[in-house]
């Protein structure tokens, strides 16, 4: 696929005999969709070989997914962003069954804490065990950095869902019943708001400090969660006071359909592109308060890792073992850069401005 | 369920707006009857309290700033007023369907066509999602989707306007409502797509013998389509007569300035009448006849007093302090 280069439509399927294209009618790829018929038929054959799907209805959808592969630094990061996740997710068992290192395996000379290659240890000996080295304990740096991305990853992922399904019915509800009720909603989340959150964060997760490490995760979810909701539920509540008072709603009503329904199945499938975009933006920012909370010490207990806890065991050794920070350090920018990025791209393909509605 | 009777009865209707500006009178006192299968239209210039009338009907006011004052809208003998949300509900969309004025906007740009056609009958007649989908691709043929059964798939951006208004209309008469209400349902659209829209509401109206309500302030849309008229004018209804008996002899003055300014194709070139002024603002209403600034008629009395609602025949209402003269100036230009 051709960034921006005009099409003429006569080059692109056999040229008809006869048929002469306009002198270099410079359409881009996005605008062909509106025009007339034969060149839309030139379009399903350079974007969409199966030619059956060009009659189904070119949805929204479509069309920012389209205009969301043409943005290169968006691709890079959703490219990214799936290869952390899945090297997250298969990572540590195959590492396990190769080296047998789990990710919080001390192996006996737990002593000698091993660099990365083509680094050599102290005594010389040399290997490709661990790509990342070892740390303080001698577990290997690449099970933990890649069991520290799932823990991550999940922190952001389960926190954003906790915050969509709080924020947006919450914010649709507040922004269509309107008057009173929208009024007291919304002083509520102001008075949230107005907590300093990450405060506010670690006084839940002192108080209800679990034991188990698995106890202390769902804490951490809970509590990111229950703060990461209040953006989103202003996004909303904008949106579906703009929408409200749109014809269709009207519309709606007029045809009996009940209050919830005209909520949850007319009104917020038209909030979901701001929805997306500012979802796929808290992703980062959970991430990067779960991993200042580990480093205070109130986030992952060990043996869990995640990126935060990493670093903060690394930053200690950071003269004599630096890669023990570099490694999740880089990791983690990485993947936050392209989470930003993704949702760069996402606010660009779905910008309300561009759709076509 | 009679055949003859009246569907229809609204008495006294007032809805008002508060505003910052005020109380808004956007419905002042409105009554008429409509008969089963009849049309009626409604007519007035922008502001003269044509939609609110009827979204008031089906209690569709947004409330706060708006709210139903008073009066009975009587339909099939109840009093929709005065019914519980959810027994309204039922009505709407089932009984009483409405069009509105702009398609491109009245549709749910993130549903597809057949999935907004479907809510309905799932909705009001229990339909199973296959049921509503085959009665579904059936309205979309009736009202002249070409290809129907493709066409469902799409999006409503793939309309085109008029088609959009089919689409509507479709939707509208899912539930084959006894009444519906199309409020200015071809003034978005161009003259040749609006011939073909009142041509389709005409033809399925005899089809399934619904009341249709036809509001617009194009007076050559109700002339061909209504059997009876009411002309609105700062939220009151001005005058009230068959269509017939109405563009013969007009017993208003301001019925009959609206019939004077529409162009007429074989007179000689020359200036269109229009009737001066702006409407008023309905905020601050004068005590006397709210038409009396813009009135050629007017004397003293009428900025001092309301007018009283004359009845001229048994079928013929103008309010006007000379609505008689006024009917039989009319009559009189009517004989030579």
């Amino acid at each position: 696929m051709h960034d921006e280069k005009p099409i003429i439509p006569g080059d692109l399927d056999k040229p008809e005999p006869g048929l002469t294209p306009d002198p270099a009618p410079s359409y881009r790829e996005g605008e062909i969709i509106h025009t007339a018929p034969e060149f839309a038929i030139a379009e399903a054959d350079v974007l969409a070989p199966e030619r059956g799907d060009v009659i189904a209805g070119s949805s929204l959808w479509r069309d920012a997914w389209r205009r969301l592969l043409k943005n290169k630094l968006a691709v890079f990061g959703m490219v990214v962003v799936l290869l952390v996740a899945v090297a997250s997710l298969v990572g540590p068992p195959i590492i396990k069954r190769t080296t047998g290192y789990a990710p919080d395996y001390i192996p006996r000379d737990a002593k000698l804490i091993k660099p990365f290659p083509p680094f050599r240890a102290p005594d010389g000996s040399f290997s490709w065990l661990h790509p990342m080295g070892t740390d303080n304990q001698g577990r290997d740096m690449l099970a933990r950095v890649l069991q520290g991305g799932q823990i991550s990853l999940m922190v952001g992922v389960i926190a954003t869902i906790v915050s969509l399904l709080i924020g947006v019915g919450y914010g649709a509800i507040a922004g269509y019943l309107g008057g009173r009720i929208d009024n007291l909603m919304m002083r509520f989340v102001d008075i949230l708001y107005s907590l300093p959150y990450i405060i506010l964060v670690i006084v839940l997760l002192a108080m209800f400090r679990r034991n188990t490490p698995t106890g202390q995760l769902v804490l951490l979810f809970v509590a990111l969660g229950s703060v990461s909701w209040l953006t989103m539920a202003r996004i909303v509540r904008g949106q579906v006071l703009s929408l409200k008072n749109q014809e269709f709603v009207l519309a709606a009503r007029a045809t009996g359909v009940s209050t919830p329904r005209i909520i949850f199945r007319h009104i917020v499938p038209n909030t979901l592109g701001p929805v997306i975009v500012y979802a796929t933006l808290t992703i980062p920012t959970v991430m990067l308060t779960e991993a200042f909370l580990s480093y205070l010490g109130f986030g992952v207990q060990p043996p869990l890792a995640s990126w935060g806890s990493l670093a903060t065991e690394g930053i200690q050794n950071i003269g004599i073992f630096p890669w023990q920070l570099i490694f999740p350090g880089v990791t983690m920018a990485l993947t936050l850069f392209s989470l930003n990025f993704l949702g760069d791209g996402l606010r660009d393909a779905l910008d309300p401005q561009m759709r076509k509605l | 369920m009679n055949t003859n009777g009246t569907l229809l009865e609204v008495k006294d209707l007032r809805t008002y707006f508060n505003t910052e500006d005020g109380e808004v009178k956007a419905v002042d006192g409105i009554s008429f009857q409509l008969k089963r299968g009849e049309t009626l239209g409604i007519v007035g210039e922008s502001g003269s309290g044509k939609s609110v009338t009827n979204l008031s009907l089906i209690r569709l006011i947004p409330n706060p700033p708006g709210r139903i004052v008073s009066g009975e809208v009587l339909f099939d003998g109840v009093d929709i007023l005065a019914l519980k949300e959810d027994d309204v509900r039922k009505i709407r969309g089932r009984r009483i369907a409405m069009i509105f004025q702009d398609p491109m906007t009245s549709l749910n740009p993130f549903m597809k066509i057949s999935r907004q056609l479907m809510e309905i009958t799932q909705l009001h007649l229990g339909h199973t999602r296959h049921q509503a989908y085959d009665h579904a691709i059936k309205m979309l043929e009736t009202v002249g989707i070409p290809d129907a059964s493709t066409r469902a798939n799409n999006y409503p951006h793939e309309f085109s306007g008029g088609m959009r208004q089919r689409v509507m209309i479709a939707m509208a008469l899912s539930c084959e409502p006894e009444l519906l209400i199309a409020d200015e349902p071809t003034t978005a659209l161009d003259v040749t797509i609006q011939a073909q829209i009142l041509e389709l509401i005409k033809t399925l109206k005899q089809a399934t013998g619904s009341s249709v309500i036809l509001i617009t302030h194009d007076l050559g849309v109700v002339a061909g389509m209504t059997d009876h008229l009411l002309v609105m004018y700062a939220g009151k209804i001005f005058e009230q007569a068959s269509t017939a008996e109405l563009f013969a002899f007009p017993g208003n003055p301001y019925t009959r300035g609206l019939l004077h300014s529409v162009p007429d194709p074989l007179a000689e070139q020359g200036e269109l009448y229009q009737i001066p002024g702006l409407p008023p603002d309905v905020a601050h209403l004068p005590p006397g006849c709210p038409f009396a600034p813009r009135c050629q008629r007017a004397e003293e009395i009428c900025k001092r007093e309301f007018p009283p609602f004359v009845q001229l025949t048994a079928d013929h209402h103008s309010l006007c302090h000379f609505a008689g003269e006024v009917y039989e100036e009319s009559k009189a230009e009517a004989r030579p």
